[in-house]
């Protein structure tokens, strides 16, 4: 496919690789903080043909993975109401609440439907005035325009049976959480480029200005991925800190307007509690007091629930590239993409679903 | 809101183009969740090339250069994974 195939072609992959091997003089932790370009990284072996100098530190990009347990818990409670239809993206479904996940609701009669876009949970609440529809808003900025949208026509529409039930994250402030903690993992970043798409580089400058770390906005082939690197790692072994876009197909430095304003009509920016990482402040987006109405937590009375991670599970230490999938004892063993202890192992971004579905046999 | 058909690779959505209204019948465009969140650039998208051809690769790039992927070929994505870049309109001229 076009823009896809010409950015896999193993030869300008390897030119890329040597190409960052001419200039590379010593030892960098470099995170790509979106769990798309992990997968890319474990399944095209790129971290197998860049310098040995360079270290991958795998980021916590993963709308799945840091959706707070607590926010699952409430999405079972929700789904299991009888007037309630119950709309999410599929990877929810195996994602391990503290009692069970929203695929086993489902085989027990709950009404739970797939989608692909927050509008298809609005057709079945226009379509529907009987029942309660609501949509699981999980995401990162790329995902925020469409849950937006879904709310603003709803309001147009006047629907009073369609709600969200938003867990939205940031990326900048975790990224600068992950900057400010005592033991810093990395020296610079490959950003994700799609969210950038949405929110251009701006929010980048003052974080590149007081931790004087390079931030490379990249995509999500290997090429792209080869190519964040390379400028990354010429910005380090020259000292500089900049905001880079090493993928200008997509991302233009302002981002996407319409979509932004979209954004900052239906949501404000909130606390949020990631997964395995804790609470982060201004670090999630929620329903403007204008759109209160379409809370699913304030409609189904659900606000107060709270939950606790369980202890066995180091999803946290991964999503902050701490720890390995590998390094972690229950992985492959008691954890597995069919019985998943924590969400990284279940969600199609999470690296730990990435090392063993890529590399779980070659090394084993 | 407008709407446009977009390929993937041959299957056919339509995708709302409200942040995108920009896009033209034979753009291709990034969709994530139902929406084509950006047109992408195709003078940008030639930059990296550029750059290999200027830096003049591996070297010897004569005979043994295999093109291909690195890696397997499985397919990829869901519909939280990233959105393919697809033209909107006339599905049949996507190969």
């Amino acid at each position: 496919m076009k823009y896809i195939d010409e950015y896999r072609d193993r030869f300008k992959s390897l030119e890329c690789a040597e190409a960052i091997r001419r200039i590379v003089t010593r030892p960098w932790k470099i995170m790509e903080v979106c769990g798309g370009q992990t997968h890319a990284i474990v399944r095209f072996g790129i971290d197998e043909i860049i310098p040995a100098e360079i270290t991958l530190i795998h980021g916590p990009g993963c709308p799945v993975c840091v959706t707070p347990l607590e926010i699952l818990d409430k999405a079972m409670a929700i789904a299991l109401r009888k007037e309630v239809t119950f709309c999410t993206f599929g990877d929810m479904l195996r994602v391990p609440g503290t009692r069970g996940d929203l695929a086993g609701a489902k085989s027990e009669g709950a009404d739970i439907r797939i989608v692909y876009s927050p509008m298809d949970a609005l057709t079945l609440a226009h379509g529907n005035s009987t029942r309660e529809v609501v949509f699981f808003a999980v995401g990162f900025e790329t995902t925020a325009p469409a849950n937006a949208m879904a709310v603003h026509q709803a309001a147009r529409l006047g629907l009073r049976n369609f709600s969200l039930l938003v867990s939205h994250m940031l990326v900048p402030p975790a990224m600068r959480a992950m900057l400010a903690a005592p033991a810093r993992q990395m020296d610079g970043f490959l950003a994700a480029g799609h969210v950038c798409t949405i929110m251009g580089i701006e929010e980048y400058r003052p974080i590149v200005e007081r931790y004087r770390v390079p931030i490379v906005v990249t995509g999500f082939e290997p090429l792209d991925i080869l190519q964040g690197i390379r400028m990354c790692v010429a910005q380090l072994e020259s000292g500089r800190a900049k905001v880079e876009i090493a993928y200008a197909r997509a991302v233009r430095p302002s981002g996407n307007i319409p979509a932004r304003e979209m954004i900052g009509e239906i949501f404000e920016v909130v606390p949020r509690k990631w997964r395995g990482i804790g609470p982060i402040p201004e670090s999630g987006l929620g329903l403007r007091e204008k759109y209160r109405s379409f809370d699913a937590e304030v409609r189904f009375d659900v606000v107060s629930i709270e939950a606790n991670e369980p202890s066995e599970c180091l999803s946290g230490l991964v999503l902050q590239g701490v720890r390995k999938p590998e390094e972690c004892p229950a992985f492959a063993m008691r954890c597995t993409p069919e019985t998943p202890l924590g969400a990284t192992m279940v969600s199609a971004e999470g690296a730990c679903a990435a090392y063993y579905r890529y590399r779980r046999s070659a090394r084993a | 809101m407008r709407m446009g058909d977009v390929s993937f690779g041959g299957a056919v959505k339509r995708v709302s183009l409200a942040y995108t209204p920009e896009a033209e019948v034979g753009d291709f465009v990034i969709v994530h969740a139902g929406f084509a969140i950006s047109r992408l650039d195709q003078e940008e998208a030639e930059r990296v090339f550029q750059y290999l051809d200027e830096i003049g690769g591996l070297g010897d790039s004569s005979g043994s250069a295999s093109s291909g992927r690195p890696g397997d070929a499985g397919s990829s994505g869901g519909p939280l994974g990233s959105g393919e870049p697809v033209p909107p309109g006339e599905p049949e001229r996507q190969a």
